[in-house]
């Protein structure tokens, strides 16, 4: 039976077991979006493209599926790329399908034409330009495959009008098999081994997990892993929840705005046992004077992120949680790290996080009072900056896909449209954006997104009036002089949800912020919470750019 | 930095060499040389990369190679015996005169003469990349008016691997 490229689309989607879309319409999408009107698909429409991407990547970092998102062509599609972008640099699970003029049109400059596949080649897994229906099927079979396999990553796929409309033989590929792309998935025995050996005689290890842990749902394996042999653990940006940071071995995170004890556990250590993290230059600081004396020990299913920044002495390619399981049975001989953690402890006392508990109202305390009231079990998503930072350190994560950030792009507008994403993914979940006044009006068009499919989203604006992240460096290393960071607090953030249908509260008064969110929390609407907090508040410790990561400002000395 | 080639088997689609050369831009890897062609298989090209590289960045080189979807496979001919060729025009601008000194100068090149007129002779070489090296030493004293190269391709020696 032949069917239109639109339905052929739709049915395969629907084989995919996608239930939600993200997106928005246009010219060359029109036959598909007829397709989906009567689909028994989830359409959720946003009011800018790039809401559609980091909601489809947000909804795919809080439940591990594929994320969706779809847009027209030209503007539509170029409005994209922040999204793939983003998803690109924290390997999430998404496609994006846009619409693209008619096959005989393309490279002829025609109306809302753009080369999609050219201009997204370089943030995308891979991509495709669809020229033949009878390749439709198979390309979605592909694409999906290629998203959510490996190392996960967004896939487009460029779909002209006339081959939506055009008509073939449906039948959708059983099986998809690539020559050119076969993940491994289960490390070297012997690697695993010698690891396990090396573990055995170190006498301070410490694992460093990163994102893979929650793409690979390896979370238990690690936890066992790290008690069974009493190592200290801690995370990435992206590996947050990936190990409870309520257990006595976390040591939270690392890097340039992680705890002072993390990273001098990294730089005093002799064995690093690395999975799913990348040696990124926020965690390793100047890397010539990274981890003088440890041993490197490193998993991760993307082989070129292996020796990619140091040198690695046990690489081994796999999956996170196979390989962290077979490492657990073939350990014989624990270390002996009682000293070593007595060493941490003293750190974790002599250098906690800190800030300075007064009257005035903190962002740090803010993030307190929200853990406290959240009982610790919100999804946390976040924008980008001084805020996300503080959320971070302040929240005490102790379960894989409850922090939701833009870590290795770090894109600014990304928190709000990722926190509707997670909300439709999981609908019985609290779900919380905390963002800074600059980061939550570059996707504020969303709010009525939210409104309208009911979605009770608590926005928390620490609200400085500064572009905070940016003033900071301004302050240390350009003498206080604030070039374009100031941003005036804002609109009326209270009359701006309420505009939307939304409810608003503005808090002024340290007093009045554990109220405020605990009455937010009954509130069953979007509600936008604007925390006027002190103005010229750091984030601390810091590792200065080109510093080692154990000199920190504000950390230990 | 080492001279390295690099034998790259890729799906033959659209936007393949695209693909490759905006991942050597992108990550500043330098290339000297690329051939690009269908292989005995018309759904399999062969590209022939050649680069100058250390040791660490060319096992990067060949780790994000690997990485992209449509490249099938990855040989590094550093390590592997192999049959290098090149194939090389150069055209000079030589007086009538002196032709009989060039072609002399050419003669144990194993070099010949495709192109002749009243100004300039054509001169072509296919060789390995020291042959080639020799005949540009040779001609370098004459006038160049013009070369153009094909870029190295190469093949694996039937059971030759290099001592590790």
């Amino acid at each position: 039976m032949n069917i239109k490229g639109a339905d052929i689309l739709i049915k395969a989607l629907l084989k995919e077991k996608v239930d939600t879309i993200f997106g928005y319409p246009g010219g060359s999408v029109l036959p598909v979006f007829d397709a989906l009107y009567e689909a028994p698909i989830k359409f959720i429409l946003t009011r800018h493209e790039q809401a559609a991407a980091h909601a489809a990547d947000g909804y795919a970092r809080a439940t591990g599926k594929t994320g969706v998102c779809m847009a027209t062509s030209g503007p539509g599609a170029t409005n994209l790329v922040t999204g793939l972008a983003t998803a690109y640099m924290d390997s999430v699970p998404m496609v994006a399908i846009t619409g693209q003029v008619k096959t005989h049109l393309i490279g002829n400059d025609a109306f809302q034409e753009a080369d999609v596949t050219g201009i997204t080649r370089p943030i995308t897994k891979h991509n495709y330009l669809v020229k033949d229906i009878k390749e439709l099927a198979i390309i979605i079979k592909e694409a999906f495959h290629i998203a959510s396999t490996g190392r996960p990553g967004p896939v487009l796929i460029d779909l002209p009008v006339d081959i939506t409309i055009q008509e073939t033989e449906y039948r959708y590929p059983e099986s998809v098999d690539i020559r050119s792309y076969k993940p491994t998935y289960h490390g070297h025995k012997g690697q695993i081994k010698r690891a396990a050996k090396a573990i055995g005689e170190a006498e301070r290890p410490i694992i460093y997990a990163g994102g893979g842990i929650i793409i690979s749902e390896a979370s238990s394996e690690l936890t066992k892993l790290a008690r069974n042999v009493n190592i200290p653990v801690t995370t990435t940006l992206l590996g947050l929840g990936g190990f409870p940071e309520t257990d006595g071995l976390s040591l939270g995170m690392l890097g340039m705005h992680g705890t002072a004890y993390a990273n001098h556990a990294m730089m005093e250590s002799d064995l690093i046992i690395a999975v799913g993290a990348r040696f990124d230059d926020r965690v390793t600081g100047k890397i010539e004077l990274f981890a003088p004396k440890a041993k490197i020990i490193h998993i991760d299913i993307d082989p070129s992120a292996i020796s990619k920044n140091v040198k690695v002495d046990i690489p081994i390619v796999g999956d996170a949680g196979n390989t962290l399981r077979d490492l657990n049975g073939y350990i014989k001989k624990k270390p002996d790290t009682r000293e070593w953690l007595k060493k941490i402890e003293s750190w974790k006392k002599k250098s906690p996080l800190t800030y300075k508990r007064d009257d005035k109202l903190r962002p740090q305390y803010v993030i307190e009072e929200l853990y406290g009231a959240t009982k610790g079990e919100a999804i946390v998503c976040t924008e980008v900056g001084q805020h996300q930072m503080w959320a971070a350190q302040y929240y005490k994560y102790t379960r894989p896909r409850t922090f939701i950030s833009s870590g290795g792009l770090g894109t600014m507008g990304y928190g709000f449209p990722a926190a509707i994403g997670a909300q439709i993914a999981r609908p019985d979940a609290l779900v919380v954006d905390i963002a800074g006044d600059g980061s939550i009006q570059m996707n504020i068009q969303e709010m009525i997104t939210a409104v309208c499919n009911k979605l009770p989203i608590k926005i928390i604006i620490l609200n400085n009036g500064y572009l905070g992240m940016v003033r900071q460096w301004q302050e240390l290393f350009y003498k206080r002089r604030y070039s374009c960071t100031c941003l005036d607090h804002g609109p009326d953030f209270v009359k701006l949800a309420e505009s939307y249908g939304a409810a608003g509260m503005c808090v002024r008064k340290k007093s009045e912020v554990r109220p405020a969110i605990e009455e937010a929390l009954k509130i069953k609407n979007t509600v936008v919470m604007d925390f006027r907090v002190e103005r010229e508040e750091n984030v601390y410790p810091m590792v200065p750019a080109g510093e080692a990561i154990n000199r920190m400002i504000g950390g230990m000395a | 930095m080492k001279k390295h080639t690099i034998s790259v088997l890729v799906e033959n689609k659209f936007g393949v060499l695209a693909r490759i050369a905006g991942l050597f831009s992108a990550r500043g890897f330098n290339i000297d040389s690329l051939a690009v062609a269908e292989t005995e298989d018309p759904t399999i090209s062969r590209m022939t990369i050649v680069l100058r590289a250390d040791d660490r960045l060319l096992e990067q080189v060949k780790k994000q190679l690997n990485k992209l979807i449509d490249v099938i496979k990855v040989q590094d001919f550093t390590r592997q015996e192999s049959i290098g060729r090149e194939i090389v025009m150069v055209r000079l601008a030589v007086p009538e005169k002196d032709r009989a000194g060039l072609m002399k100068a050419i003669e144990p090149l194993k070099a010949e003469i495709i192109d002749a007129g009243p100004e300039t002779v054509t001169i072509q070489k296919l060789g390995d990349s020291d042959e080639i090296d020799e005949l540009f030493n040779t001609v370098r004293p004459y006038d160049i008016k013009e070369i153009v190269r094909s870029g190295a391709v190469a093949i694996a020696k039937e059971g030759g691997q290099k001592g590790k």
